[in-house]
């Protein structure tokens, strides 16, 4: 709880959370578009392109101030985007294969920048390289304004053209012939999400930046069937991962910030992907366990049924080994039986063996007369 | 220029990669009917249609609406695509898929609203669909994906509905509930247009038809046009399904 209380007297802190916090939220609002369009990977193209720019800014203006370093990546992961946008258009290269020559040329001419503007004799280009796996430590108000001012631009683009969105997203070709311009959207959308990107990678880092605009866009999929919902979630899981793992960063020495976020996400998506109802793998693990019991208990109660049968007295008991012998080397005959038991369906005889109750020569030919009639 | 026609297509021609896909193609719809067009596959059936809707790029030609040119007339013309083209796995359900059709109406920054809502389940009743608006598109069967895919072109009011295989892999209640639609938008004066796969209904269902294999072979009323000697210049000799769906004697 110290860390609370930190984080209301504590400026630092409290500037690096309100940080982290909006960028996640900017970054989980678009990413949710990103992914339904089936275009993570652009956001990883789009921050990587970005480097370049940073450093580019840098060496033009020789300024560090947060306005122009965001406003050099912008202007390089657009120009990245829309290279993806018109290669895709106008050639037969697929787009994953677009994605990676933007992200890795841009990417390795950002790192030769780097490294040259490195071996300047001056020593203000210092902490460019933070750039690459974010640092949220160093985070000025300033900063934080700037994130939280070009962020709301960007969320406020998302009220203003949802309808707009939604078809882009879900059928452009059907918006199209309603009249709306669909690649003028197409653009927006991206640029608005270049906007979403750059804003964190002070924080984040070029590098790990994509996995804010897909985990918790990803993660909120799991939860919602509706898309205005699936937003607000992406944003708060986004402002989630943002703020806890700033603070753990920020509070650690030596601990970059972009990989500690990213984790505190990847736990927010793990969470999501085992527990989320329905779409949740803990439930269906739970689901199909469920049907299969419940096969499992109808085929060794048939099994017994036909047993009984076979002999005069109903009573008579069978081996385990028997049913299992006629469940065709099925394992877990002994638990069904238990289950069997427990209902009252099925009881233990000594020396193993098994036999129906009268309840469960009811029910057995209940099953089998509705069985024969639905068949 | 024919003043009464509702979709007129002069010497349209679009190719792709260089490849013609449909080659100076003509077709003159009339008001007030339900029309196929007709091919085998490959033959530009869709691409007719996406054409028509400037969703393709052409490469000559010129498209009317009700003597007008497509642009003008957008808010015309509606578009049933083949459900196989979206991913039902969106976040949304029937109501909301069904509201889209408003869209354009609505313009920019305007959200859909109460008049919205009661319009598409208007629309839903027709498909009967109704009990399925809180639906997750996901959970819908094919049929039932393509009566809201229907819905939400009803919704738009036009007077010009295209529909790429509104037939395709759907059930008999969904064939007769898209049948009895088509039937009322005729009845109110309205023109559908709809690729069409099954040789065997055309007769049953549509009364007027195109017959198309990159170039046009034949358009016009059934009973005129859909011919045993149509079909083989249109399918290349080997005509399937016919079982005497040709109109009689006209051949």
């Amino acid at each position: 709880m110290n860390l609370f209380r930190e984080l209301f007297f504590d400026y630092t802190l409290r500037t690096v959370a309100l940080g982290a916090g909006s960028l996640g939220a900017v970054s989980g609002t678009l990413g949710a578009f990103a992914v339904l369009r089936r275009q993570s990977l652009l956001g990883d193209a789009i921050s990587h392109a970005a480097l370049p720019g940073i450093v580019l800014a840098f060496l033009l203006t020789g300024s560090k101030n947060t306005l122009v370093l965001v406003l050099g990546a912008a202007v390089a992961g657009w120009i990245g985007m829309l290279f993806v946008l018109s290669v895709v258009r106008g050639s037969r290269i697929p787009s994953d294969s677009a994605l990676g020559i933007v992200l890795s040329v841009f990417f390795g001419l950002g790192l030769v920048l780097l490294t040259y503007t490195q071996r300047l004799p001056t020593a203000s280009q210092a902490g460019l390289d933070t750039f690459l796996f974010g640092q949220a430590a160093t985070l000025l108000m300033r900063d934080v304004a700037v994130i939280a001012g070009l962020g709301a631009v960007a969320v406020m683009a998302v009220a203003v053209f949802w309808k707009e969105f939604k078809l882009l997203s879900f059928d452009p070709e059907f918006g199209a012939t309603l009249g709306v311009p669909m690649r003028s959207m197409e653009i927006v959308l991206t640029t608005v999400l270049v906007v979403a990107i750059v804003i964190g990678l002070q924080t984040v880092g070029v590098v790990l930046m994509s996995a804010m605009v897909v985990a918790p866009a990803a993660a909120a999929r799991q939860w919602t069937n509706r898309l205005g919902r699936m937003v607000l979630l992406s944003a708060l899981f986004g402002a989630a991962a943002g703020v806890s793992g700033a603070l753990i960063s920020a509070s650690t020495r030596n601990l970059p910030t972009g990989p500690t976020i990213v984790l505190a996400a990847t736990v927010i998506v793990a969470l999501s992907m085992a527990f989320a109802p329905e779409r949740g793998l803990v439930w269906a693990g739970i689901r199909r366990r469920r049907s299969r019991r419940a096969i499992q208990v109808d085929a060794v109660l048939e099994d017994l049924f036909a047993l009984a049968q076979q002999h005069e007295d109903g009573t008579h008991g069978h081996p385990v080994a028997v049913l299992e012998a006629m469940s065709g080397g099925r394992t877990g005959v002994e638990a069904t039986l238990r289950v069997l038991e427990s209902r009252r369906l099925a009881r233990r005889l000594p020396d193993d063996a098994w036999a129906l109750t009268p309840e469960g020569l009811r029910e057995a030919e209940a099953r089998r007369s509705t069985r024969s009639s639905t068949a | 220029m024919n003043a009464g026609a509702a979709i007129e297509v002069n010497d349209l021609t679009v190719a792709y990669r260089e490849q013609p896909v449909l080659w100076d193609v003509d077709m003159t719809v009339p008001q007030g009917v339900l029309a196929a067009i007709v091919g085998p596959n490959g033959a530009g059936k869709t691409t007719l249609i996406k054409a028509i809707l400037g969703l393709i790029p052409k490469a000559a030609g010129e498209i009317l609406i009700h003597g007008q040119p497509y642009a003008e007339q957008r808010r015309l013309v509606a578009y049933v695509p083949q459900r196989g083209s979206v991913d039902w796995d969106f976040p949304t359900n029937v109501l909301d898929v069904v509201m889209m059709g408003r869209y354009g109406a609505l313009g920019w920054v305007r959200r859909a609203g109460r008049r919205e809502r009661e319009h598409a389940m208007a629309a839903l009743e027709k498909v009967d669909m109704v009990s399925f608006a809180d639906r997750q598109i996901s959970q819908l069967s094919g049929g039932q994906q393509q009566r809201v895919f229907l819905a939400r072109a009803l919704v738009q009011d036009a007077r010009v509905y295209l529909m790429d295989e509104p037939f395709q892999g759907v059930d008999a209640k969904t064939e007769r509930a898209i049948v009895t639609v088509l039937q009322a938008l005729r009845a109110a004066g309205d023109t559908v247009v709809a690729v069409h796969h099954a040789l065997q209904t055309v007769p049953e269902y549509f009364d007027w038809v195109m017959l198309l294999n990159v170039r046009r072979v034949a358009a016009g009323a059934v009973a005129e046009v859909f011919t045993d000697e149509n079909l083989r210049t249109t399918y290349g000799g080997r005509v399937p399904f016919l079982n005497g769906a040709v109109v009689e004697g006209a051949a």
